[in-house]
């Protein structure tokens, strides 16, 4: 096992914890949003795809790599586009009438 | 970009994705999230464009620009359809690293066979089984949700099914091993088609056999696996930022797992490899029982003296498109000062918040939203309960019958309201296919007609009188 695993591996561990403690405490009214949201960050993936695209490999590897990058981007785009479209629906009050709150 | 450069910025987007989960934490900061988020995938993919080793832009210009022509409309869905999309992108996500996963392995197989460590080719191996299905499984769930004509609804079930899942795995973990233990070898480039295969298959072999009413928590395990696939991904190319973004992905999908999982006191296991939601036998020999029925003039007329009501809406609310007359019932009752919540079951709908999202829509305030556990010790005070197309999270069964296959079950006390109005199609048994005794209840009147109908005549009753 070399060095680099290692420090992966704990990069990975701390960052699951931070993961755990920030996302418990997100709001339940949130969690489809959130899920949205997670979705967009976890097309990260887009980096390799870029990497796999874009370095000088021999054209039958870049054309895949440019499926993988078209199937991230797509998630990129209308993840954080959904997540912000119905996180605008989430309001305290209305603004027409029957305004009082409880 | 010089590499300090390229890890400081990564760094950056790591600490921005950070934010953006943490700002998830209320609505009121949420949208800031969604920009943060956006802001580190925008740096990620600047930084990961401008490496020196990027040559060929040509193919990254024509990806992207697809990716924007396809999301884009995506982004648009009906709310309904949210849970579908979800799992579609998760399909993505997994093809994605699938793809990305199967490159390297090649190309480090065939061009540079000295950088393949056991580790990298572990790591690639992780990668691509996860990606790859994800992506299958992800579909099948979007089919479902979608309710594709050729993808059955109804779980499918088999002989020896787990058994020859289970199987389907340990071949692909064994040809994993035979890679690993010699990573340069010839003989990968041919088993690692065949693990690539096992993995597509064992993805649709994992979602056939599960029913409608566990979507939701498939969904968020597709989620999580989704995000462990770029761990893998991560720890493959030596990246910290797909490790960290991946991470924060799986424990979001096994956050909310866990959450749908106790929602219906169920286990991981027993979700995946339990088959639920097949036809139940109706217990024959039972008695007849009766519904009391009420009309929406005489509903109209008893929520107008109330002090509390409390709405329990379900997915059926969604599918008859009756939230936005339910918006209008709130508003009626709230000009006459009458407090009104409702219930929120973490399983209502077909994906986690899935009914807070639609009520949102329907320019509900998310302060009258209330969460199960909250709204449940309030409900002795509550004068009237409606149910609007909920069935099994209102089910007293889950409290009290053993053999109920919904049995311990949390739900909500509608039951423990001074009365109870329950909107409902028809007199069939609901989605899990379970008589409610609730229904037959003496403090429960039954309002029946399709939801969007019933509300609208309440509305119509209520505003006729204010007038």
């Amino acid at each position: 096992m070399t060095t680099d695993f290692w420090a992966a591996l704990y990069v990975f561990v701390l960052a699951s914890f931070i993961g755990l403690g920030v996302i418990r405490r997100v709001s339940r009214l949130l969690h489809t949003p959130l899920m949205s949201l997670t979705n967009a960050i976890s097309a990260i993936a887009v980096v390799g795809a870029i990497a796999v695209t874009g370095d000088d490999n021999p054209l039958r590897y870049r054309l895949v790599g440019a499926v993988a990058l078209f199937a991230s981007m797509t998630n990129i785009v209308s993840g954080f586009l959904i997540t912000d479209r119905m996180l605008k629906m989430f309001k305290t009050e209305r603004k027409p009438g029957g305004g009082e709150r409880a | 970009m010089t590499l300090g450069v390229t890890q400081l910025a990564y760094i950056a987007a790591t600490s921005l994705f950070i934010f953006a989960l943490h700002w998830m934490n209320t609505p009121a900061t949420a949208r800031q999230g969604v920009y943060a988020g956006a802001a580190a995938t925008a740096v990620a993919v600047g930084v990961a464009w401008f490496q020196p080793g990027i040559v060929h832009h040509g193919l990254i210009v024509v990806a992207i620009a697809a990716g924007f022509a396809v999301g884009i409309p995506l982004s648009q869905v009906p709310l309904t359809a949210v849970p579908q999309r979800t799992a579609l992108s998760h399909a993505f996500g997994g093809l994605a690293a699938g793809l990305v996963g199967t490159v390297e392995y090649y190309l480090w197989l065939l061009e540079t066979p000295e950088r393949l460590s056991p580790f990298r080719v572990g790591a690639l191996i992780a990668e691509i089984i996860l990606g790859y299905l994800t992506f299958t499984g992800s579909l099948m769930a979007a089919g479902k949700l979608q309710e594709v004509k050729w993808i059955p609804q109804r779980p499918v079930t088999y002989p020896l099914q787990n058994v020859i899942n289970f199987l389907l795995l340990v071949i692909a973990l064994i040809l994993a091993a035979a890679i690993v233990s010699q990573p340069a070898a010839a003989r990968g480039a041919l088993l690692f088609p065949i693990i690539i295969v096992l993995a597509l298959a064992f993805g649709i072999l994992l979602i056939i056999p599960i029913g409608g009413a566990d979507m939701p928590t498939v969904i968020a395990i597709l989620n999580g696996y989704a995000g462990l696939s770029a761990v893998a991904m991560g720890f493959a190319l030596d990246n910290k930022l797909l490790i960290t973004a991946g991470a924060l992905d799986g424990s979001s999908g096994l956050i909310l797992a866990i959450i749908m999982c106790n929602a219906m006191n169920r286990s991981f296991t027993n979700v995946l490899f339990g088959a639920f939601g097949q036809v139940q036998q109706t217990k024959a020999g039972g008695e007849q029982k009766v519904y009391k029925s009420e009309t929406p003039q005489g509903a109209a007329q008893v929520l107008e003296q109330a002090n509390f009501v409390v709405v329990i809406p379900g997915y059926g609310m969604a599918v008859a498109q009756a939230q936005h007359k339910v918006r209008e019932l709130y508003d009626q009752l709230k000009k006459r000062g009458i407090n009104v919540k409702f219930a929120i079951h973490p399983v209502a709908g077909r994906m986690p918040g899935h009914m807070n999202v639609l009520l949102a829509e329907a320019d509900i305030p998310y302060t009258d939203l209330v969460e199960m556990d909250e709204i449940n010790a309030d409900m002795p005070q509550c004068d009237v309960a409606l149910v609007v197309g909920a069935n099994d999270v209102v089910n007293p069964a889950a409290r009290t019958d053993k053999s109920s296959p919904i049995y311990g079950m949390p739900i909500i006390d509608a039951d423990k309201a001074r009365l109870v109005f329950a909107i409902k199609r028809s007199k069939n048994p609901g989605f899990a296919g379970i008589d409610n005794e609730l229904y037959f209840s003496d403090r429960t009147w039954m309002l029946f007609g399709d939801a969007k109908n019933v509300v609208g005549e309440l509305v119509k009753q209520l505003a006729g009188e204010s007038h």
